[in-house]
């Protein structure tokens, strides 16, 4: 018993040496936060205020990808995923002292199921069904009551920020390891220090460690890393490839390669019957033959090797290996080979007369990639793509443009033939993505909104996403999401091109930064971060 | 001085009408084993960050700046000229309807008019129609502040006492313009052409700059100087500089020249 209180009392030694508090951490969001409501939250700089300030009941570990214990000392999931109940640890403060309270909890519930009032989260937590329930329970507890069970339903509380509702600072007490101190648009948001936060340290001491955290609003990424150079900021979250090489060349300690990230680039064929697409062209979209052979005609090492500068892995399939449970380990990047692809359209039907690849009518397969503007990594991917095609005697026009044209294509109009974007990731669940996969959503990309499965192979992807979010049991439910994944990769609605790394720059300063590959990738532990010789 | 300025600007629009013949390699061929190279024998300015030849690019870029903004200049100088005499010699509220659309064309924000078009042209137009088109509404919507330049000019004509004398002598209106007014009037539309060159030069640099101009794999001076948007990297490629001198060279030769036609004014 002795041994085990030294041991104790040596480890909370080891934790606490040299670990300095105070200390303002600086950064910068790429553009103007939207709201603080942390309810109302949809885009990235509101969400990592949120992030910073927001008290959650339970939190993903961003390193170990598991859900912990937050302002919930504990939970437990129950009637077969219908209902979650929660114990609140007991003493918690806001940051101006207002005790945290069981009614806060339930008050947050009530106000994501309002069908009355939705928030970006309201879908999720089926507001629609009208069924919610939550109740306070004796003990410190409230429950929370689906209509219908869920699988990975705790998951869903990792953003599910408790207000006070008695606090007369309201959303702006906060429970987080900060509060925001100051906002001056266009400038700044200064984050203070939550004297009150729950959260202590192995050796007792209280987090967070940094007495604060300034971020300037700063669009240029130019000039973001070059006031990184300069010493005026500690750390450039999500570091774009060619802007890490040029930093590596010159301070080389200073770049950090988190590896694989969740994030993805990707093409798609515009299926969509309804589209202006003529007949000719929406035949080759749905013909799953000219798809894999436009995927295996693309190289994607060189992407990764050229735009990436080797900071990108080419993808497998729509999970990316970042995503360590969830990812289909048997699945394989395409291999590029060009003269399969040839064989694969000659096969069905296409014949290469001279340069040009034409179809069964005689008609020369040219089509149409439309990208954002303004991204010079997809403009670069896009150029890429091009003479890969271009070797199969399929012609591709890049088109790039601004981006409320571009979503207006894509998901009002219909009017594109093929589209490259990327995709952002925060969640791992495969339920975060039952808006993508099920034929009947409207982020259904290539053909959305079906009123039943066009193809038989859609109709398989609704099936396996429907049992995997009705399983309880996580191997099972893999099991079902493997299954999607594969038939993703065979029929190629996406073509995946890669995975790119987790990039990020940090001031010789900055200690106990621990890169995640999810977001937010490098604060993700910002209670635990702090600046030596401050 | 003009003299070397003319005699630069031919050799630069004639290194761009013969890129064909002068560029090294085809300016869209990536030579994926030599992405960002220094200059050598192969690639004399080195190459972008695809692996394609600069100096093949320039030449080709060079074509569409050179030869595509001088094109809608004339064109905006023409109907510039058109309606800037007919407005002249109209007088009335013929005169005052025109510098009324004039004004209403000078207050455009054109540079949203021209995303605008982008954005509803169909997408499988080839990128050189596409810059075509864009040179096009630029000379289209360029014809306002000449027009302005060319009816007072007329105006001054108009009042002159050698037309009057003509008029009198019962000459038609279409001689009066043609032997007349057009002969004087030549200087000042020699002076609108040549401001309107670098403006449409640049106005195409401007939108290649947003990644809304020439699309790729067509080079033009705008797209290459996108490359300099990674300026930390400039120091250790300044051969990254080159579309900049280019049309910095271009831009002063377009100025050398420009005095000497106001002068005959």
């Amino acid at each position: 018993m002795n041994w085990l209180v030294l041991m104790l009392l040596a480890m909370g030694a080891v934790f606490g040496a040299g670990v300095e508090s105070g200390g303002v951490l600086k950064m910068v969001m790429r553009s103007e936060p939207k709201t603080f409501d942390p309810f109302l939250v949809e885009d990235e700089p509101s969400d990592m205020i949120r992030y910073m300030t927001g008290g959650v009941l339970i939190r993903m570990n961003r390193k170990t990808q598991k859900m912990e214990p937050a302002l919930a000392s504990s939970w437990n999931v129950s009637e077969g995923g219908r209902r979650i109940t929660f114990k609140l640890r007991e003493g918690v403060k806001y940051s101006d002292g207002t005790p945290f309270t069981v009614e806060d909890v339930a008050a947050a519930l009530r106000r994501l199921t309002d069908a009355k009032h939705p928030t970006p989260s309201s879908d999720a937590f089926g507001a629609e069904g009208g069924a919610v329930t939550v109740e306070v329970l004796g003990g410190n507890q409230v429950s929370f009551r689906m209509a219908k069970p869920r699988a990975g339903l705790e998951m869903l509380f990792d953003v599910v920020v408790i207000s006070s509702v008695k606090s007369p600072l309201k959303e702006k007490a906060a429970l987080g390891p900060f509060f925001v101190k100051e906002y001056k648009a266009g400038q700044y948001v200064q984050l203070d220090r939550n004297p009150h936060y729950w959260k202590t340290d192995p050796a007792g001491r209280h987090l967070p460690y940094l007495s604060g955290v300034r971020i300037e609003i700063q669009t240029n990424r130019e000039m973001e890393l070059l006031r990184f150079r300069r010493g005026e900021l500690h750390l450039v979250n999500q570091l774009d490839a060619d802007m890490f090489e040029r930093l590596q060349a010159e301070k080389s300690k200073a770049v950090v390669d988190g590896g694989p990230g969740l994030e993805a680039e990707f093409i798609w064929f515009n299926q969509n019957p309804a589209s202006p697409v003529g007949t000719g062209k929406m035949k080759w979209f749905q013909s799953t033959a000219f798809r894999l052979a436009v995927s295996e005609a693309i190289n994607r090492a060189d992407i990764c090797r050229i735009v990436y500068h080797g900071k990108a892995q080419p993808a497998a399939g729509p999970v990316s290996p970042a995503n360590q449970f969830w990812f289909n380990k048997s699945l394989k990047s395409p291999a590029y080979q060009p003269q399969e692809a040839l064989k694969k359209l000659q096969a069905a039907g296409f014949v290469k007369r001279g340069d040009a690849l034409v179809d069964q009518a005689g008609q020369p397969v040219v089509f149409s990639l439309i990208t954002n503007a303004g991204s010079k990594i997809r403009e670069k991917i896009a150029a890429m793509v091009q003479q890969d095609l271009a070797k199969i005697g399929i012609r591709v026009n890049v088109v790039t443009l601004d981006f409320p044209s571009l979503i207006e294509r894509i998901t009002k109009s219909y009017d594109y033939e093929a589209c490259l974007l990327g995709l952002v990731n925060i969640q791992i669940d495969p339920n975060s993505e039952m808006n993508v996969w099920m034929s009947s959503a409207a982020n259904h990309q290539w053909n959305p909104s079906q009123k039943r499965p066009a193809t038989q192979w859609e109709a398989e992807l609704d099936k396996n996403m429907l049992a995997q979010a009705a399983a309880m049991e996580p191997a099972k439910r893999k099991l079902y999401y493997d299954l999607v994944q594969k038939i993703v990769v065979e029929q190629a609605p996406f073509l995946y091109l890669i995975n790119r790394n987790t990039l990020a720059a940090s001031s010789p300063l900055l200690r106990n930064l621990s890169i995640s590959n999810s977001y937010p990738q490098t604060f993700w532990n910002v209670d635990e971060l702090y600046l030596a010789g401050k | 001085m003009r003299r070397a300025a003319i005699i630069v600007l031919g050799l630069l629009a004639g290194a761009a009408l013969f890129a064909g013949l002068l560029a090294p390699a085809p300016f869209d061929m990536q030579f994926r084993d030599f992405p960002n190279a220094a200059p050598s024998k192969q690639f004399p300015l080195g190459t972008d960050d695809l692996g394609r030849d600069r100096l093949s690019r320039l030449l080709h870029g060079a074509r569409v700046s050179l030869l595509m903004a001088p094109a809608a200049a004339l064109a905006a100088t023409f109907l510039a000229a058109l309606i800037g005499i007919g407005a002249g010699l109209a007088g009335g509220w013929v005169e005052k309807l025109v510098m009324l659309a004039a004004d209403l064309f000078l207050s455009l924000p054109w540079m949203f008019l021209l995303l605008s078009m982008r954005a509803v042209l169909p997408l499988n137009t080839s990128p050189l129609v596409s810059l075509a088109i864009t040179f096009a509404l630029l000379s289209l919507l360029g014809w306002a502040g000449p027009a302005r330049v060319v009816r007072v000019a007329v105006k001054a004509v108009a009042s002159s006492g050698y037309l009057l004398q003509a008029k009198a002598a019962g000459v038609r209106n279409w001689r009066l313009v043609i032997h007349h007014v057009l002969p004087n009037l030549r200087a000042v539309m020699r002076a609108q052409f040549w401001i309107s060159v670098p403006v449409f030069i640049l106005a195409e640099a401007n939108l290649s700059l947003l990644g809304l101009g020439v699309a790729e794999p067509l080079p033009s001076l705008g797209t290459m100087l996108k490359e300099l948007e990674n300026y930390s990297a400039i120091g250790a490629r300044p051969w990254m500089l080159a579309p900049a001198v280019f049309l910095l060279a271009v831009m002063l030769c377009l100025q050398a020249v420009l005095p000497q036609e106001e002068g005959v004014r």
